[in-house]
Formats: C-alpha cells, sequence, structure tokens
C-alpha cells in the first residue's frame, strides 16, 4: 500500500495530540530550566488545540475552532505574565531553575 | 497527498516537541518550539482550519517565541543547566508518569473518543452557504460566544497590567538593589 493511498482520518490526529502532550508533559516534569518548562506548558496546549481541531472536523461543527482562539488569547496572557514572573524572580535570585525556588521548602 | 503532508507535519512537530525536551541550550529549545508551531499550523491546515493556521504562525510563532526568545536573551540564560537532580529519582518517575500518561490519553482514544452528536445550531465547516472559513468562525464567534469574547478583553487588560506590575522594580528610588531572599 502505497502512501498516497492512506486516507487520513481525525484518529491520526488525535494521536499525534496524545504524543505531543505527554512530550510536554514529561518535558515539564524533567527540565529544570524555567524558561523551558514554559515552552513545554506550551506544547501542552498546542496539543490541546490540535485536539479541539480535529474534533471540530469530526463533528462538523466550526465551534471547536473558536475554542482554539480562546486557548490561544488564555496562552497569551499567560506568557505575557508567566515571563514577568520569571524575570522577577530572576532579579531577586539570578538562577532560573526550579530547584532554586525552594524559599517555602519546609 | 494529504498522507505525505499529514505524516511529513506529524514527524516534524514530534522531532520539534522532542528538541524542545531535549535540547540543552534554551535558545535551541524555542527554535525547536517554532518548527513544532509550524508544523501543528500545517495539521490545523489538513483539518480545514484556515484562520487558525494563520493565527498559530502569526501570534504562537512569532509574537510568543519572540517573546521567549527576548526574556532569554534578557536574563542571559542560554547556557546549559545542570542535569543532575535534587531527587535521584525524579527523571525515571517522569518518564513512567509520561508513559502512564500516555496510555490513558490512548485508551480513551480507543474507547471514548467515538464522537456523538454536534449541535443542531452549529456552524457546519462546508456548506449551508456560510462563505469561508474565516466568516464561519467569525459568525460563530460574535453570537454564540459573544460573552467569552468580551471577557477575553478583561483577560489581556489583567494579564498586562499583572505583566507589568510584576516586571517593574519595586517602588524605591533610591537605587537600592532589591533584597536578595538567600535560601
Amino acid at each position: 500500500m502505497t502512501l498516497a493511498a492512506y486516507t487520513i482520518t481525525d484518529t491520526y490526529f488525535l494521536v499525534v495530540a496524545a504524543l505531543l502532550f505527554t512530550i510536554g508533559a514529561v518535558g515539564v516534569l524533567t527540565r529544570k530550566n524555567v524558561l523551558v518548562m514554559f515552552m513545554c506548558v506550551e506544547l501542552m496546549l498546542n496539543a490541546v488545540n490540535l485536539t479541539f481541531v480535529a474534533f471540530a472536523h469530526a463533528l462538523d461543527d466550526v465551534a471547536g475552532q473558536v475554542i482554539v482562539f480562546f486557548t490561544l488569547v488564555v496562552a497569551a496572557a499567560e506568557v505575557a505574565v508567566g515571563l514577568a514572573i520569571i524575570v522577577a524572580i530572576f532579579r531577586r535570585r539570578r538562577h532560573a531553575t526550579a530547584d532554586d525556588l525552594d524559599a517555602l521548602k519546609g | 497527498m494529504i498522507a505525505f503532508v499529514f505524516f511529513l507535519a506529524a514527524a516534524a512537530a514530534l522531532v520539534g516537541a522532542l528538541g524542545v525536551v531535549l535540547a540543552r541550550n534554551p535558545v535551541h529549545s524555542a527554535l525547536f518550539l517554532v518548527q513544532t508551531l509550524v508544523s501543528v499550523a500545517v495539521l490545523f491546515l489538513l483539518r480545514d482550519a484556515e484562520l487558525l493556521a494563520a493565527v498559530q504562525v502569526i501570534v504562537y510563532a512569532s509574537a510568543i517565541v519572540v517573546l521567549f526568545v527576548f526574556v532569554i536573551m534578557l536574563l542571559g540564560v542560554d547556557r546549559a543547566e545542570s542535569m543532575e537532580d535534587r531527587i535521584p529519582y525524579q527523571r525515571p518517575a517522569a518518564f513512567a508518569l509520561g508513559i502512564v500518561l500516555l496510555l490513558e490519553i490512548l485508551v480513551l482514544a480507543g474507547h471514548e473518543w467515538a464522537t456523538g452528536q454536534h449541535t443542531a445550531r452549529g456552524v457546519p465547516l462546508h456548506g449551508g452557504g456560510f462563505g469561508g472559513n474565516v466568516e464561519r468562525v467569525a459568525r460563530v464567534l460574535f453570537t454564540d460566544f459573544l460573552w467569552a469574547f468580551e471577557t477575553t478583553a478583561v483577560l489581556l487588560v489583567i494579564a498586562v497590567v499583572g505583566a507589568v506590575v510584576l516586571a517593574r522594580r519595586s517602588g524605591r528610588r533610591d537605587g537600592a538593589p532589591d533584597d536578595e531572599v538567600t535560601a
């Protein structure tokens, strides 16, 4: 069976989204640089966006794409506030790794 | 042809995602993130989301990633981080949790992602005399989702004010450095 004969269904997109989400989640858990953790959160958000778009196609309803719009807005707001927090932390601590942020450690 | 584009874009997206996680240098992570975002935009195109593909490239791959790179350069953290963990079993535990998460999602995919009926008033992706993709998205955005749309304006204002408040130096004018919090 040649590649051109493949029919790409919505399930393929959902599987790609699941893989992207998992990679992002493992990245958040393993990386220590706060900025890279942030990028991994963006990966997870993108995976969910892809799921929404795939479902919008599966259900033949454009509302799923509108939801992605709101996700984009929330992601933009999150990046603005999150990077401001990172800058504020870095100004005080001179480090931007999660291991340094242990001021509340018992 | 569509299959070829799909597999190419999906492979590029996954390789980019792995690059974000595995690259030691944060700048490389940001560039891999661009690769993933553009590939996801291609996947959007394949699912008839033309407007979202454009927005993805314009807002995500340009604006947000530029903001990331800007902060990386501002803070000078473009050096490799140390890879030893404070908790020795953190990395294997993270991989195990990731595999569990993936299996959970895939099990859900096999059992619960069978989609049901969509709402009767929904605007379809094609046909029905609604015009192009932009027009369809706009019609739903400014009718059914108008309240949520107006709320996003409030959210953005709050985010901008919060970012300014967080990022400025604390209110003293005497030039004294900020308090060093010692661990």
